[in-house]
């Protein structure tokens, strides 16, 4: 069953495109990571799937129906981007506030047990930490028993052991065949959690494959060097950039790439091995078509 | 659906409570007003204190709701919190609704002083008859200037609709004869107070609590404000949705 659809979708801001006819199925029991940078189109992808925005051209959908109307989003959780909370109302009465909208909800001492919240039960929210109120923001997307849960950048401003806590919350929902879709700007929190990832960039699908197979992808080396002579055609590069007398190759095996140069015996010199940020491998992956 | 409207109420009268300052801030004016000028001007005075009462219940009236309104729904759509609630499985009628029942529990709350003072300390008087008649008035009277506020708070972003708020108020209670006694305003407030919302409304409660005269002109006036108003607001609500929610 498929819980949440986008099927040819775009979504315009003014003159900017922020989603360039997007496709994604999403299936009941699927924890899917959308990875990509910042200006990506994550949000903005998490927004109409959530009925918070009206696509430009193309269709979603939720559960089944438009996710626009309320009754489609009666078994939906979300913790958007960006955490605001009332705040001077005590997180137990925000929890409140929240199971109140869903017909069956989980219990207030359940919930808060479960993200490790039950401290600050009588805490108003303008006072807690922003790594507490993010923790907050989270719990309330588990409030009504949902089937699938929208987290966009769950994580954002936690420290690690309550980074690791989250995961564990969210692993558990998933056991229970829960389904979550997850964006991050970490390929570290993707790889914790998801089995499927779908790269975003410059508003489009750009690679939707297991975590394995989109490491590989995004986890690429830079491989710069001075050379005189033309390069002979090289297996395994992503990209080549030149910049004054510097060669640049991208590729995903450094170690394979520096043995093909020394045995096919170019002359370089001032060889260097970078990891590439995210960010760097994602401008390779925009640049080079992806057979996904 | 009903029952969540009221949740949405019950959470929105917690949030004010909370910063009591905010109840007490709209309750001050009025009250110091009363006892500033209605009571030692008008006090010893029945017709006089009755009247001067129902017109500062009148400002009091605008006064919340403008500020309540026009301020409190620009502040809440600045707030990330706003998107989140729409992505629960409601419409906006329950949050909606909830805010207007908030508004009128508050706006009572803000007339008690001013009808407390006027009970102890003027010769201010009222039959039950007329009390009641009176306070259905006022409920009625809010209806304008709830949609005003609205107006202002879904149309404005947060520091301007401040200033227009505070703007607005003075100029529509001095020029709608909220601070004379009735036919003691200067010439052209007595011209222009029966066609200005403010101007209607008192007079409306000046008829409920008084022997005042209904203004068949005025209380059109009245009710053409109030269509308009409702256009605007809605408009406001509608644009404001389109922009963030398109």
């Amino acid at each position: 069953m498929i819980l949440a659809r986008a099927a040819e979708v775009s979504r315009r801001y003014g003159d900017t495109l922020a989603l360039d006819r997007v496709s994604l199925d999403v299936a009941a029991g699927e924890l899917v990571g959308l990875l990509g940078p910042n200006g990506a189109g994550k949000s903005t992808l998490v927004n109409l799937l959530t009925g918070l925005r009206r696509p430009s051209s193309g269709r979603v959908e939720l559960c089944g129906g438009d996710p626009r109307r309320p009754a489609s989003r009666r078994t939906l959780g979300v913790t958007p981007q960006e955490t605001g909370l009332p705040a001077s109302l005590r997180v137990g009465e925000v929890v409140d506030f929240v199971r109140a909208h869903y017909a069956d909800p989980i219990s207030r001492d359940e919930l808060l047990d479960r993200f490790g919240l039950t401290d600050l039960v009588r805490r108003q929210t303008g006072g807690l930490s922003g790594g507490q109120k993010r923790r907050v923001a989270v719990a309330l997307a588990f409030a009504g028993r949902p089937e699938i849960v929208f987290l966009d950048e769950p994580t954002t401003g936690l420290d690690v052991e309550a980074r690791h806590a989250l995961w564990e919350a969210v692993r558990a929902f998933h056991a229970d065949g829960g389904t979550v879709v997850l964006t991050s700007h970490y390929l570290e929190e993707i790889e914790a959690l998801a089995r499927r990832v779908v790269v975003i960039g410059g508003g489009r699908v750009l690679a939707d494959d297991t975590v394995e197979a989109v490491r590989g992808l995004v986890a690429v080396r830079r491989v710069s060097l001075t050379t005189t002579a033309p390069l002979p055609e090289l297996a395994g590069l992503v990209g080549v950039e030149h910049d004054g007398g510097r060669t640049h190759l991208l590729t995903g095996d450094a170690d394979g790439l520096v043995r093909e140069l020394v045995t096919r015996e170019v002359p370089f010199t001032d060889l260097e091995v970078r990891p590439t940020s995210l960010e760097e491998a994602f401008l390779s992956l925009t640049r080079t078509p992806i057979a996904a | 659906m009903s029952s969540l409207a009221l949740t949405h109420a019950r959470f929105q009268l917690v949030e004010t409570v909370r910063i009591p300052i905010a109840i007490f801030g709209s309750a001050f004016f009025p009250a110091a007003a009363m006892l500033a000028f209605v009571v030692p001007f008008a006090g010893g005075d029945p017709v006089a204190a009755t009247y001067a009462t129902v017109s500062m219940i009148t400002f009091s009236v605008m006064t919340t709701n403008l500020f309540q309104y026009g301020v409190g729904v620009s502040e809440d759509r600045a707030q990330p919190w706003d998107p989140y609630v729409r992505t629960l499985p409601t419409g906006p009628l329950a949050r909606f609704s909830g805010r207007v029942l908030a508004g009128l529990v508050l706006m009572v709350l803000s007339l008690i002083p001013v009808i407390v003072i006027a009970a102890l300390f003027t010769e201010a008087t009222l039959s039950g008859e007329q009390f009641l008649l009176t306070a259905s008035v006022t409920v009625l009277i809010s209806i304008p200037f709830t949609l005003m506020g609205l107006a202002i708070g879904y149309s404005l972003p947060q520091k301007a609709a401040i200033v227009v708020a505070q703007v607005l108020f003075f100029p529509l209670a001095f020029l709608g004869g909220l601070m004379t006694a009735p036919g003691a305003a200067p010439g052209i407030v007595e011209d222009l107070a029966p066609y200005l919302p403010t101007g209607g409304a008192a007079r409306l409660m000046w008829a409920a609590a008084g022997d005042y005269p209904l203004e068949p002109l005025s209380i059109l006036a009245l009710i053409g404000w109030t269509a308009t108003l409702a256009g605007f607001a809605t408009w406001a609500y509608r644009r404001d949705e389109g922009r963030r929610f398109s």
